[in-house]
Formats: C-alpha cells, structure tokens, sequence
C-alpha cells in the first residue's frame, strides 16, 4: 500500500472520532431513571405503557385538536373530565416537572422546547 | 375573400369564445368583491385565504369610543387585564415592545379619516385598538406555514408551535397589530399567569380575542374588565338578535380603513 | 471539475483567505444572534425587515440578470456570449446561496425552516417564492455543470440539457417577479402596493446583474487571463444602458402617480426617501443620503458607459461606470425599497432603522460567502477555459 504510514494513522484517528460516545461513556452503565409519580392520582389518560411511549404524540394531538381546530372538549378519566391541556391537566398531578419529566427527558438527552412557553408548575 | 371570409369567422369564433371565458373569470373575481362590507362568507370564496367557511358564528367586538375618552382609566383596566392574562411582556425599551391591545389617538388608529379641525377629544384623547380579527384577513394569506388561521368562528389564531418567525404577517397587516419576540420574554413579564403560556423568542404574537375564554363559553378579558362601563361589547356577528348586533343597527359605526377591503370584526362607535 | 479550485497563485489564496476572515467574524455574530433572537438586530415591531430582507430582494435580481446572457446565446443564437454564458450561471448560484443565506439569518426561528415544506400553503407568495428560487438555483447547477463539463471533454453537451436551459429562462423571471409579489400585495403598505413593482425589478436587476458581470470579466482579464471578447462586453453595456433606463423610467412613473395625484399614501414614502418626511415637527431623513447616492451614482455610472470616449479609452473607465450602476441599484433596492416601505407605520408614526453592528458584520459575512463561492466557481470555469486552449 502506497502510504501507509499516513492513511492507518488517519483511519484510526477517524474510527476513535466517530466512536466518541462509545469511549466518552465507557463503563457508565448509569441507572435507569426513576421519576416520582404523583401519590393521589391513580388514573392517567391513557394506560402506562402508552402513555410512556406516546405522550409527545398525544400532546401533539391535544394541541392541534384545541389550538387549531378549536375543539377544546375534555376526556374523560374514571368518569371525571379533564382539559387536553399539558399546563391545565398534566401539570395537575405531576406537580414537579423536576422529578417528573426532567428524570426521564435527562436520561434520554432529549429537550423538548414545550418549556419555552409552557409554564412548569411552582416548586 | 373566401379565406378572409374564414378568418373573420375565426377569429370572431375565438374572440368570442374567450370572451365568454374571460367574462366568467371576471365574474367569478370580483363576486362579493364589489362591497368591501360584504357579510362574512360572501367574501370567503375570493379571498381565497380565509380557510372559513360561511358559518353561524363570526365573533366581533364594538368599542365605544365616548366612553373610553371620559374615563381615561377605562383603557388602562382593559390593556392590564388583557397583557397580564396572557403574560404579554413589559420590555423597558420600545425597540423590544410587545402590544395585544393598547390606547392611542384617534389619528394613529383611523389614519385614513384626517381631519383638519379635530375635535378636542379626539386630539388629546386615546381609545383602544387591537387586532380586527378580519373576515379576509391579509396576514392568513401572506403566512407561509398556516401559523396564523382563521377559526370558523371567525378569530384569526396564532399557532406559536408552528410559527418560523420570518414577520411576512406582520409587514401584510394594515393595522400594525403584530408583535414580534425579539428576545426571550420570559424574565420581562412582570406577574407570570400560570394558567397561560408564554411565548418563546422568534414568534409574531398578538390578540387573539381570548379565544380560549370565548371558545369555553366566556367573555374576552378585556370586555370583562370593563364590563360594567358596557365601553366594550363583544358577540356574535352573524346572530341578528345578539346584543352587538342590536347596537350596530342603533349606532352609527366605523371600522378601522375599511376601503381595504379586510372586512374587520371590531367597530368603533364614534 | 474541484481539483480547479485548489490550484491557484498567493493572490487567489490571500483573497479567498480574505473572504474567510468576514465569513468567520460573521459566524460568531450569527452564534450570538442565533443565541439571543433577532433582538440583536436593530428591526423593531415598526420595521419588522431590515438589511437581510432587503439584501435578499437586491440580491435575487442579481441571480435574475444571469438570464441577460443566457437568453440571446440560446433563444437568438448570439455567439459571442459562448464564452461566458458560465459566469452568468454560476453568478447567479452564488446570488442564490446568498438569498437564502440571509432568509435564514432573518427567521426568528431557523430550525422550524422546514415548516414552509410541511406546512405547505400555495396563497402566501413566501411558498413560490422557496419554489421559484430552489428551482432556478437547481436548473443554475444542472445546466452550468453539464455544459461545463461538455466543454471540459470538447463535445457537444447532450440535447436533454437544452430543455432544461430553455425552462431556465422563465423560471430567471418568475423569481424576481414573485419577489416583487412578496411586497405588491400587501394591503396598506401603499409604496409597495404598485403594479410597477415587479417590472421595476426586472429592470434593475437586468441592470445590476449584467453589471456585476462586466466587473468580473473585466477583473478576470487582468487577473486570470481571460478575456470576455470585445463583442460581448458591448453587447453588455448596451443591454445595461436600457435596462438601467428602464429602471429609472420606472421609478419616475411612481413619482409622477405620488405627487400627480397628490393621495398623501402614494407620497409619503417617496417624500420620506429622497426629500425627508415632516412629522409632528421633526424631519426624519436617514435614507435621503443613499437616495441620492442612487440618483448621483446611476447619472454617473450612464455617462461613463454611453459616452463613447470613456466606453471605449479604457477598461478602467467602463469598470468604473458599471461599478456604479450596480451600486446605485443596490442603494435602490438593496437599501431603499424595502426599508422605506415601512415608513410610515399602518398607524402613521415614523420609527427609523439602525441596523446594528452585529446585523451589518453578518450581512458582510453573507456578501462574503457569496463571492468566496462565486471566486471558486470562476475559477473552475476559467480552469476548464484555459485547458480547452491548451
């Protein structure tokens, strides 16, 4: 091979490159979150399981449904209504977005910009 | 003479043709285009923006001017609770100034009506204007995303999700009724309400008719601010027995440069 | 065809290092913009577009005027043009990077960008207007480099290409011609509001782009040996000189209809940019001066290329008159146009703009990254030139 002694030097500066998060997180097997429930509240909108993998869809329903469309009905839980309302409805029982959303939204390097205008609650 | 003879029949043949096409292009244009008053839903298919359909609701407000000019604290009431409601930012530089609904005189907000020999009210005085919710509103057709919508009951809404900030709303609105965040709101709004979001940088914003009161069944903040003064009326436009509507057929009133043909929702009596 | 661009003498590599220095002094004011909002600008709710905008529109005419030189070599067959119908084509993918360059500086939310795509809505003129530009910028790339690449190999470019160079044509007008529509449908912004407006830019574009043209030509033969042909750079001026006219023409029809009319809405803003505008007692006057610029530098920049002493005695001299239309022009509508449209404001008040240093180090930096691209794509162009001679 014609310059070698450049192009295995090169490779392996470009392999550790892309590996980063692979080496910066070596052995960081860190422990999966655990956000704080609320302790009065024993019905969501929506099971568990679902509401965990689809909430910022859901959300997103919400807000296209009451913003847009003008259709600013309620849901109904356990025969009790809500409002399709992140602030005036999730934020009710999940009292801390600290412990809350910010548990798994940390762990999961996501940052979703609903709290750029959306106000958490007072903690 | 033959082929001229034929020619004159073509060209008769087309010209008419394109005639009768041209014509029902014509028509189809300037159809309800003729009254800039036209009712709502009339307008609707030319405008064609205004996402409306004709429907039983168009919300609209009447502002009596008289009143807000013998009692100058009318209008701060109604710009407090409508900018604290909606955490409206207070910046201290106007370069930055956030407005949804403010007091100004009679020649800033009716600039096509000048008058040489203006009364002295209306030259020292001030009287509240916001946006007019238009029935073919220019801002909803310039908006390049759909983040600024006519409702069908008329309330022209901001979608501040979807808004990307490039301000063509705000250079297409006659009335200089939008705002744009310049910065990040947030440390300038004085008492936060934490039943309403603020907004983020980058975002036009402006009067939205509270319709997130309206839409629940109650009365813009504004209106209820003022409420026992009556300076404010708000209701349905399209409802002949409404409580505005009997108040337009008993005053005289006037909408903000009406000859550009937005068809406004908010009337002013003088 | 890249190799071209890394070859070159000092010169080549001192000035695009010079073009470098802006483009990163205007990365670190577009990180701070970028950080804290549009803010850092001097727009205001009043003047809600500022020198981005405006650098937009001048600079769309700009990738307009490349069709100067496109139309008469391929519609009326106007050989001498061979030679640098490229440098109309890559003169206008440089405008074009450079237009959306400061549309994106300009959102106050560039990372929703897409949204125009997702969300797409056929009546707001922003829609044509991405539409009309990528479009044109594609056809630019497609047609420049498979005819570039058909000269490099010394064949004939493939007959497809032709439909592709002839769908260029309109798409160069309707760019300019929805620009203008992003202005003349406003409601209530009465100096806008004018049927003049798209032909108006039309014609300074034919002006300014064509202009540029000539100044990198003549640039390009004393510095990279290449020479336009004397044939092509008359041609040039002429198309110029009636453009420019036009222009001119143009802007005098908007005077007559404000001040004829006397409608104090069709006055207003004309009186404001060239005369000052009297309100409440004070005078604000800030774009008179560059008003004036425009008229003083177009009146010199038609002399010298008309008269045929200077047209002809020097190439300093025709540079120079060149130099100035496209400068007037850019003072016109670069300058002028739009920011003067929002004077007064729909509740007649006057708020002037003062584009602040971090906007205007931006705003060099975007200028900057144009021509750094256009030196790259001149220089692959005269590159393939020259081996062709060789």
């Amino acid at each position: 091979m014609y310059d070698s002694g450049k192009i295995i030097p090169g490779l392996i500066i470009f392999v550790l490159f892309i590996t980063i998060p692979i080496w910066y997180n070596r052995g960081g097997g860190t422990e999966p979150p655990k956000p704080v429930l609320p302790k009065d509240a024993k019905a969501c909108v929506l099971p568990a399981a679902e509401i965990r993998a689809e909430h910022m869809k859901l959300l997103n329903v919400w807000r296209d449904e009451v913003l847009r469309d003008g259709q600013r009905g309620t849901v109904t839980v356990d025969g009790k209504e809500y409002p399709k309302s992140l602030m005036l409805n999730c934020m009710k029982c999940h009292t801390s977005k600290k412990q809350f959303c910010d548990t798994c939204h940390t762990y999961a390097s996501v940052r979703p910009y609903c709290w750029d205008c959306h106000l958490a609650p007072v903690e | 003479m033959d082929t001229n003879r034929r020619n004159f029949l073509k060209v008769a043949g087309l010209s008419t043709l394109a005639g009768l096409g041209g014509t029902a292009v014509v028509d189809r244009l300037v159809a309800g285009a003729g009254m800039a008053q036209a009712n709502t839903g009339a307008s609707q298919e030319t405008a064609g923006a205004a996402p409306g359909k004709p429907g039983a609701i168009r919300y609209g407000m009447i502002i009596d001017i008289k009143k807000f000019y013998q009692d100058p604290g009318l209008g701060e009431k109604a710009v407090h609770a409508c900018h604290q409601f909606h955490n409206v930012p207070n910046f201290p530089e106007k370069r930055d100034e956030i407005k949804w609904i403010w007091m100004t005189k009679f020649e800033n907000a009716f600039p096509e009506r000048p008058n040489l020999y203006p009364d002295e009210e209306s030259a020292s005085k001030k009287l509240p204007i916001l946006c007019n919710h238009c029935d073919n509103p220019p801002c909803v057709r310039a908006c390049p995303t759909k983040a600024t919508f006519r409702y069908d009951d008329g309330i022209i809404g901001m979608d501040y999700h979807r808004c990307i900030g490039c301000r063509f709303c705000m250079a297409a609105c006659p009335y200089g009724s939008r705002s744009f965040n310049w910065r990040d709101p947030r440390p300038f709004i004085e008492h936060l309400n934490h039943d309403y979001p603020t907004r983020t940088r980058g975002v036009v914003e402006k009067c939205n008719f509270c319709v997130e009161l309206v839409q629940a069944g109650k009365m813009p903040a504004c209106v209820e601010a003022v409420a026992d003064s009556k300076a404010l009326v708000f209701g349905n436009l399209n409802d002949p027995s409404s409580e505005i509507r009997k108040i337009l057929k008993e005053n005289h009133t006037i909408q903000r440069n009406p000859s550009l043909g937005t068809l406004p929702s908010v009337f002013y009596i003088v | 065809m890249f190799e071209k661009a890394l070859k070159g003498n000092n010169y080549y590599w001192m000035w695009l290092a010079f073009l470098g220095f802006f483009i990163a002094v205007a990365a670190v004011c577009y990180l701070r913009q970028y950080f804290y909002g549009l803010g850092i600008t001097g727009m205001t709710r009043d003047v809600s577009w500022g020198i981005y905008i405006s650098q937009f529109t001048f600079l769309v005419g700009v990738a307009a005027g490349g069709v100067m030189l496109v139309l008469p070599y391929y519609i009326h067959n106007f050989k001498a043009f061979g030679r640098i119908t490229i440098l109309g084509e890559f003169l206008a993918i440089a405008s074009l990077l450079m237009c959306m360059m400061f549309i994106m500086a300009d959102l106050g939310q560039p990372l929703r960008g897409l949204n125009v795509l997702f969300y797409a809505t056929p009546h707001s003129m922003l829609f044509w207007d991405m539409c009309v530009l990528w479009g044109y910028l594609i056809l630019n790339v497609l047609c420049g480099w498979v005819i570039l690449t058909a000269e490099r190999k010394q064949v004939h470019p493939p007959k497809w290409i032709y439909f592709f160079v002839y769908l260029s044509i309109p798409f160069a007008f309707s760019i300019h011609t929805v620009t203008a529509m992003l202005y003349c449908g406003l409601p209530g912004r009465h100096f806008w509001l004018s049927a003049i407006v798209a032909p108006r830019f039309l014609a300074s574009a034919f002006a300014a782009g064509p202009a540029l043209i000539v100044v990198m030509a003549l640039i390009l033969k004393r510095v990279a040996n290449f020479d336009a042909g004397k044939e092509a750079i008359d041609k040039m001026v002429t198309i110029i000189t009636y453009a420019a006219i036009a222009n001119m023409f143009f802007v005098g029809l908007e005077f007559f209809v404000g001040f004829y009319s006397s409608i104090p809405g069709h006055k207003h803003t004309l009186q404001y940019l060239f005369f000052g505008l009297e309100h409440h007692g004070h005078v604000y006057n800030n774009l008179v001066p560059f008003m004036w610029g425009f008229v003083v530098l177009f009146v010199a920049g038609i002399a010298l290329i008309t008269n045929p002493y200077t047209r002809k005695k020097s190439d300093l001299w025709l540079g120079l008159g060149c130099a100035s239309i496209f400068l007037a022009f850019w003072l016109d509508k670069g300058i002028g146009f739009v920011l003067g449209g929002f004077v007064p404001t729909p509740t007649e008040e006057i708020v002037e703009y003062y584009p602040t240093l971090n906007e205007i180090f931006i705003t060099i930096g975007v200028w900057a990254a144009g021509f750094f691209i256009l030196t790259i794509l001149y220089k692959i162009a005269i590159g393939v030139e020259h081996e062709v001679e060789a």
